[in-house]
């Protein structure tokens, strides 16, 4: 099967503190930390969206990738719910900055949190097909959440890329799994500046039904369990789903360390399970077994069963590391300038 | 008064890819692309890709800035020599003020430039940022 030949994340450096958000709004900060398990989340400068994260992921993705001339990338397929454009492709000014321009095809992907793995998905298919050489997904995000609401204590901004192939493979995908229902969850209507959502019933009908609906059913045709596997990926609009999803489906916390990048990230939406299986290849060994499963509200998982080959020893180190780009240099900023990069702040035209 | 869409999709080589051009007989590489060396005359040339990291040979701090970069000030010009001996300037992010020098290294990166107000077309390309890792 087909599989990852290049991989890449790109991340902001500035972070906002959940007591800097808590203290405008008099929410009770410990108590956020604690019932979300996200003590920071990542911001996105006013010179940075969606098309420039997936522009520098996609590069560092190239980078691994042991030489794959962007001219040979038939598809290129970006997962936001943060497209710059109402009307106008994310797809195309990545792949003019790539250099992939113009025998190519690209598309948009939305499904809220899950549009990243669904461009994967997809660019797996293709390269299955044998319909190209070559196929590039990208998640990433820069979301908004509404003022006050719980939201915008996690609403975060980072990109994963992945250029798939069937040659020269860094991780090969031997299963998937896609599990999606009718789920009014969360939503943002047209012409509306913040998404919305249903409270308490993002839960268990929602996020954890179809987490793990996905991942018993790849479990099952995979033929294998948890502890088979030596890394699992989940969805992370927070700290504590993920890990709950986790450890109640009989994985371990160790497995999930290595992707669990929400405590200091926040909820990077369709970056976030990209993101962190791209911090789990980077500290991968050969023959490991990676589960990750997507979740976007809507809703579905998209789950795969990855398994690293010899070639991650090569190329870990031709791109800067996802957790050095979480964890080092970081730029704190104060509630103010937060809104202010966020156009929280009314101006005069 | 913000770029013209036009001019920013013709200029999209360089902007989005840092294509210079390099002249045989001089081998002197110039970005933006000429088409005629302006020393030799010599029109035989190849595309190059500029290299994306560099060190800062001088700059300016912008306190009043044009309106398309008001909300970014104070924010620094850099030109910037990169491994190659191409200089360049560009705008300088992710970076305090206070903290630019003169040598300090830096790396490109595909940014933002500027936007057409709320409704308009978005222009990108190249920016400075500190190199760190």
């Amino acid at each position: 099967m087909a599989g990852i030949v290049g991989y890449g994340a790109h991340l902001p450096r500035h972070r906002i503190k959940v007591e800097e958000i808590a203290k405008v709004w008099g929410a009770d900060a410990p108590s956020y930390k604690k019932g979300l398990m996200l003590r920071e989340k990542s911001v996105p400068p006013p010179d940075m969206d969606t098309i420039t994260l997936s522009v520098e992921a996609a590069k560092n993705a190239l980078r691994r990738s042991g030489g794959v001339d962007p001219k040979d990338i038939g598809a290129i397929y970006i997962g936001s719910e943060s497209h710059p454009y109402a009307v106008k492709p994310s797809g195309t000014t990545v792949a003019e900055a790539l250099g992939a321009t113009p025998d190519i095809h690209c598309a948009d992907f939305e499904f809220a949190c899950k549009a990243g793995s669904e461009a994967m998905f997809v660019a797996l298919s293709h390269v299955d097909a044998k319909a190209m050489p070559y196929a590039l997904a990208i998640a990433a995000d820069t979301s908004q959440g509404a003022p006050s609401d719980a939201l915008e204590f996690s609403a975060a901004a980072g990109a994963a890329a992945f250029i798939m192939g069937s040659k020269n493979l860094i991780a090969d995908c031997l299963f998937t799994h896609s599990y999606m229902t009718d789920m009014p969850d969360f939503w943002r209507r047209e012409h509306q500046f913040y998404p919305q959502h249903g409270g308490r019933f993002t839960g268990e009908e929602a996020y954890f039904a179809h987490t793990k609906g996905a991942t018993s059913a790849i479990l099952k045709k995979a033929g294998m369990k948890p502890s088979d596997f030596n890394y699992a990926i989940f969805h992370q609009p927070n700290g504590k789903f993920p890990q709950r999803v986790a450890l109640e489906q009989g994985f371990t916390q160790e497995q999930i360390d290595p992707g669990w990048l929400a405590p200091t990230l926040g909820n990077t939406y369709s970056g976030a399970s990209p993101v962190g299986l791209s911090a789990t290849l980077d500290i991968a060994k050969p023959g490991d077994m990676i589960l990750m499963c997507s979740y976007g509200s809507g809703a579905g998982s998209d789950a795969f069963v990855w398994k690293v080959t010899d070639r991650i020893d090569e190329v870990r180190d031709l791109a800067v590391r996802t957790k050095k780009l979480l964890d080092e240099n970081v730029i704190y900023i104060d509630y103010g300038t937060y809104a202010k990069y966020r156009h929280k702040i009314k101006k005069n035209a | 008064m913000t770029m013209f869409s036009s001019r920013n999709w013709r200029e999209y080589p360089h902007r989005y890819r840092l294509e210079a051009t390099k002249f045989t007989k001089s081998g002197k590489t110039y970005f933006p692309k000429r088409m005629v060396d302006p020393v030799t005359g010599d029109t035989e040339q190849e595309m190059v890709t500029l290299p994306e990291t560099g060190k800062v040979i001088t700059y300016t701090i912008i306190q009043i800035a044009p309106p398309q970069w008001g909300d970014q000030a104070p924010y620094a010009l850099a030109v910037v020599e990169l491994t190659d001996g191409t200089r360049l300037m560009a705008q300088m992010t992710d970076c305090d003020t206070t903290k630019v020098k003169i040598g300090m290294e830096v790396r490109i990166e595909f940014r933002k430039i500027q936007a057409e107000a709320d409704h308009g077309v978005i222009s990108y390309g190249y920016k400075f940022v500190p190199k760190w890792y």
